[in-house]
């Protein structure tokens, strides 16, 4: 209401400076800021716009765009930052767990404490709304590229089908094989290690 | 018998089966929301999938939440249009690019592995700027001017 006011107030001083007074359409109003995750994490976002371009990488420094097209880039509150957007925010989906089993050596069996991860997916199947499943398989360095991504998503397949064996729709899970590109523990290439031959289950 | 049965059709049809156009499922949906794909309006029930170039759309006490493929989480408020542009996300060497556009209302959203991968791989579009996204959580809101 009052931003109303000034802006029939700013229409009758341009009025008095340069007549007729033309109506003008206000744009919308804009606003972004980063805020930090659940660890504290902050990361950033770069705004591109026709009159530049600013990296917003600290929580609560916010790049607002004003009705009448200005921009300014400026500290706000948590609080404030809440107070707009808490009902957005509390409709973020639950973040991804990741659970990670191994293999007994050479076996098709998973390890004792695989077994006990197992137990947990299902619990967090349990707590998840529309819960989906991605199966994810990780090999070690030993051999090519393409041979491990095959490798790998044979793995991640293997793995799917023993969670429909155990009462998994299939239509809830997909799987996929990410080879040799992200190693739980570093190594040079053709080296065996044991703990990157993994699957990682990702309940979201 | 017949409506039991009816039931569980309707209960399997609601399960989301992955079809290779699906890029993401609503995980959260209260109050209006509506999906708008190829010219019909359907409402977003929990469980939907979300395909590249749907329309988001909210009502006054509407809040909605998907998550796609690489694990990225995107939220919409009140009042809220956003469109889906392009999103393509392989799975193997996480590459790929997200695009969707705010045209009003507001959003919440968590980068996920295609971001993580490729820096600015998603971008949201505003009717003045477009934002490349580095990592990790951030908010945007676009708002009508009030009337002149």
């Amino acid at each position: 209401m009052r931003l109303v006011a000034a802006a029939f107030l700013l229409a009758a001083i341009a009025g008095c400076a340069e007549a007729p007074p033309k109506p003008k359409a206000l744009a919308p109003t804009e606003m972004v800021t980063v805020v930090p995750g659940p660890t504290g994490h902050v990361g950033a976002v770069v705004v591109r716009a026709r009159d530049g371009e600013r990296v917003l990488d600290q929580a609560f420094v916010a790049h607002r765009v004003k009705s009448d097209g200005s921009t300014e880039t400026v500290a706000v509150t948590r609080e404030s930052v809440h107070a707009i957007f808490a009902e957005t925010v509390n409709a973020l989906p639950g973040r991804p767990a990741t659970f990670t089993l191994y293999f007994l050596e050479g076996k098709d069996e998973f390890t004792p404490a695989s077994k006990a991860e197992l137990d947990k997916v299902f619990g967090e199947l349990r707590r998840r709304p529309a819960p989906d499943i991605l199966v994810i398989g990780h090999t070690d360095t030993v051999g090519t590229l393409a041979f491990n991504d095959k490798l790998s998503l044979a793995r991640a397949d293997r793995v799917r089908d023993m969670l429909v064996g155990l009462g998994m729709d299939r239509e809830r899970i997909q799987s996929a094989g990410r080879g040799k590109r992200e190693l739980l523990v570093p190594t040079d290439d053709n080296v065996a290690e044991p703990r990157n031959r993994r699957v990682e289950i990702s309940v979201r | 018998m017949r409506k039991s049965l009816f039931a569980v059709a309707a209960f399997i049809a609601a399960l989301p089966a992955f079809a290779s156009t699906d890029v993401g499922v609503v995980k959260v949906s209260q109050g209006p929301v509506q999906i708008e794909r190829e010219g019909r309006s359907v409402p977003a029930t929990v469980g939907m999938a979300v395909r590249a170039s749907d329309t988001l759309r909210t009502g006054a006490n509407g809040s909605a939440g998907v998550t796609f493929a690489d694990n990225s989480l995107v939220s919409v408020g009140p009042n809220t249009v956003f469109t889906i542009d392009k999103y393509r996300f392989d799975s193997t060497t996480h590459a790929g690019e997200f695009e969707g556009s705010l045209k009003k209302g507001k959003l919440a959203a968590v980068s996920g592995k295609m971001v993580k991968q490729t820096p600015e791989s998603m971008k949201i579009r505003t009717p003045s700027s477009v934002m490349a996204v580095r990592g990790t959580e951030f908010v945007v809101s676009v708002e009508d001017a009030p009337a002149p």
